[in-house]
C-alpha cells in the first residue's frame, strides 16, 4: 500500500551524519554496496563492471563539496543516501503498491517482486535516493540494513547497518529519532542537527550535523607565535648566519 | 530530465487519441456527426487505435513490463495508478460507442450516454497523464499550474486536427470541424507560450545551500563527484539542452507545429475538395509532429532536484 503510514510511526530509525567528521573515505560506500549486493533479496548489480565505462546502482553516495572561501571556507565530505522522509513522496506515486513506509519503524522499502521498475519515485525522490537496478528491472534504494539491524542471527553489537558499522571516523551513527533518550536524538540536540532540503516538507528522519565552528585562537595553546632569534648579534651563531646571509 | 522516446510516443499518440475520442463522443450522440459506418469504423480505428499503440508504448521503458497490471492498484495515491485505471475504464464505453456506430449505425439514446461517458473518460485520463508530472515537486518545470491545461489543450488540438482531416477523407468536410481545429492550434500554443514564460520566469526554492545545510559558510560548489562514470541519477536527471538549442528548439517546435499547422488548417477552411483533404491531413501531420517536438522539450528543459548534488545552482 503506497498510502503513507495513518499516524506518525513510533519509532523513526534513521542515520545521523556527522559532517565535520567525515572524512570522504567511501567506506560506507563500499560496505554497503559489498553487504547489499551479497543480502537481501537480489544482487546490487553492475553494467560493464571491468570495462572502461563501469555503471551500477548503489545506495550510498559521498560528494565532496567546497564551502565558502578563503580561511572561513570548508572542504565538507557528504555523504549521501535515503533519509526514510516522514513525507516520503517515492512511496505515493508508486502504482503497484512496491514501495511503501513502515508504520513500526519509518523504514521505507521497496517489495522488489512487486516493483515494475517504472522509475516514478526516483523522479519524486529529490535528493537522488534510489537508483535503478538495470539488469534487475527493479528500483533499488537504502533499506537501513533491515537485514542486519533485526538480524538475531548477528551478535547484538553488530546489529547496525553495515556504513555504520565500518565508518573509521565514526561519522554516522544509527538510533531510533523518535526516542528523546536515544543517543542520536541527544547528538542533534547537541550538535544542531539539520534537515536537508528543509523548504521542501518532507520531513527527512536522518539528520546531518554541521562542520563545527573553527578553533581559530592559536595563541591560547601556549606555543609562542615564533621562534626566537637565537644569536642576534655576536658569538659564532652570530657569525654562522651572516656568512650564510650573504 | 531524459527525453525517453516511449514516454514522448505514449503522451503524443494517446494525446491524439483521446482527444479525437472526446470530441467524437460529444459530436456524434449531438448529431453534429452522423453516425456512418465507415466513417466510424475510420475515427474510432483512429481513436483507439492511438490510444493503445500510446497506452502499449508507454510499457516499453519498464524494467517489468508483465507487472504493468500491479499499476492498476494504487489510485488512492499514485496519479499514474489513477491514470492506468482510468484509461482501462475508458476503454468499456468507448468500445460500446464505436459498437453502436459503427454495426448499428446509431448513436441514440444508450449508444449517446456511452459516447458521452467516453469522452468524459477521455478527459478524466489526460488530466491523470498531465497530474503524473505535475505533481512531481521534485522538477519545477513540471510542477507547474500550467502543464495540465497545456496537456489537455495539446490533446484537444491533435483531436481535433485529426477530426478534421478522417471527416475530409471519408465524408464532407464541415466548417465548424475545420474551424475548431484552427482555434485549437491557436489555443494550444498560445497556453505554450504563457508556460514557457512561466517556467523562464521561474528560478525554483533550492540552492546547494539548501541542499547541503552549509549555507552558514557560503557559497557551495561540488569540488570531487562521488562516482567517476555515469550513474542512473545522471542519466535520467542529468539531461539537459543548451539555452541556446533549447531557444532554437522552441522555434522549430512553433514553426512546425504551430505556423505550418495553422496554415494547413486554415486551408482546410478556406478551400473544398481534395485540396481541403490534403491540407486537413498535412495540419494533422504536423500538429503531431510539432506535439512530439514540444513533449520532447518538456523533458529536455525540465530539471531534478537531485541535480544540487551534481552542480547545479537552482533548482
Amino acid at each position: 500500500m503506497t498510502s503513507l503510514p495513518a499516524n506518525r510511526p513510533e519509532r523513526r530509525l534513521g542515520l545521523v551524519i556527522d559532517l565535520d567528521t567525515c572524512v570522504g573515505c567511501q567506506a560506507c560506500v563500499v560496505n554497503c554496496k559489498e553487504w547489499n549486493t551479497g543480502g537481501y533479496p537480489a544482487p546490487l548489480s553492475d553494467l560493464d563492471p571491468y570495462a572502461a565505462e563501469p555503471s551500477g546502482a548503489w545506495l550510498n553516495r559521498v560528494h565532496t563539496f567546497e564551502a565558502g572561501d578563503g580561511a572561513a571556507g570548508r572542504t565538507v565530505h557528504f555523504p549521501r543516501s535515503c533519509l526514510h522522509c516522514e513525507n516520503a513522496a517515492c512511496v505515493t506515486v508508486c502504482p503497484t503498491g512496491a514501495s511503501y513506509k513502515r508504520a513500526e519503524d519509518g523504514i521505507v522499502l521497496v517489495d522488489e517482486t512487486m516493483c515494475m521498475g517504472c522509475g516514478l519515485c526516483a523522479w519524486a525522490c529529490p535528493y537522488g535516493a534510489r537508483e535503478m537496478d538495470v539488469l534487475g528491472g527493479v528500483m533499488k534504494k537504502c533499506t537501513l540494513c533491515i537485514d542486519r539491524i533485526y538480524n538475531e542471527h548477528l551478535p547484538e553489537e553488530e546489529r547496525e547497518p553495515a556504513c555504520v558499522a565500518t565508518c573509521p571516523a565514526r561519522a554516522r551513527h544509527f538510533g531510533d529519532l523518535a526516542d528523546p533518550e536515544s543517543g542520536v536524538v541527544k547528538l542533534v540536540a547537541q550538535r544542531g542537527g539539520m534537515d536537508l532540503m528543509p523548504e521542501r516538507g518532507y520531513k527527512p528522519t536522518n539528520k546531518y550535523l554541521p562542520p563545527r565552528p573553527r578553533r581559530d585562537r592559536t595563541g591560547t595553546t601556549g606555543a609562542p607565535a615564533a621562534l626566537e632569534n637565537a644569536a642576534p648579534d655576536g658569538g659564532f651563531l652570530g657569525w654562522l648566519d651572516r656568512a650564510l646571509s650573504r | 530530465m531524459h527525453p525517453a522516446s516511449s514516454v514522448i510516443l505514449f503522451t503524443t499518440s494517446a494525446g491524439v487519441g483521446y482527444g479525437l475520442l472526446f470530441l467524437l463522443g460529444l459530436a456524434v450522440p449531438t448529431g453534429l456527426i452522423p453516425a456512418e459506418r465507415w466513417l466510424g469504423l475510420a475515427a474510432m480505428g483512429l481513436a483507439l487505435g492511438a490510444i493503445s499503440l500510446g497506452l502499449l508504448a508507454s510499457t516499453f521503458h519498464l524494467g517489468h513490463p508483465e507487472r504493468a497490471w500491479r499499476a492498476l492498484s494504487q489510485w488512492r495515491s499514485s496519479w499514474l495508478s489513477r491514470e492506468g485505471v482510468v484509461a482501462v475504464i475508458t476503454y468499456v464505453p468507448a468500445g460500446i460507442f464505436a459498437i453502436g456506430w459503427v454495426v448499428f449505425e446509431t448513436a441514440d439514446d444508450a449508444w449517446a450516454v456511452a459516447g458521452l461517458l467516453a469522452a468524459l473518460g477521455a478527459l478524466v485520463t489526460v488530466v491523470c497523464t498531465a497530474m503524473i508530472y505535475a505533481s512531481l515537486e521534485t522538477i519545477r518545470q513540471w510542477h507547474n499550474r500550467w502543464v495540465v491545461p497545456v496537456y489537455l489543450a495539446f490533446a484537444l488540438m491533435t483531436g481535433a486536427l485529426w477530426l478534421s482531416a478522417v471527416l475530409h477523407l471519408f465524408g464532407p468536410g464541415t466548417l465548424w470541424s475545420d474551424l475548431l481545429a484552427s482555434a485549437s492550434v491557436l489555443l494550444a500554443w498560445g497556453l505554450k507560450l504563457v508556460y514557457w514564460r512561466a517556467v523562464d520566469g521561474d528560478t525554483g526554492i533550492s540552492t546547494p545551500e539548501s541542499a547541503t545545510g552549509l549555507a552558514a559558510f557560503g557559497t557551495v560548489r561540488l569540488l570531487d563527484p562521488p562516482h567517476t562514470q555515469e550513474n542512473y541519477l545522471l542519466r535520467e536527471m542529468g539531461f539537459r539542452i543548451a539555452r541556446k538549442h533549447a531557444d532554437k528548439l522552441r522555434r522549430i517546435a512553433l514553426a512546425v507545429g504551430f505556423a505550418a499547422t495553422l496554415i494547413f488548417s486554415a486551408l482546410a477552411v478556406l478551400t473544398s475538395g481534395w485540396p481541403a483533404a490534403s491540407a486537413a491531413v498535412l495540419a494533422a501531420l504536423s500538429g503531431s509532429l510539432g506535439t512530439a517536438l514540444e513533449r520532447w522539450l518538456f523533458f529536455a528543459e525540465a530539471k531534478h532536484s537531485v541535480m544540487l548534488y551534481y552542480g547545479d545552482r537552482a533548482a
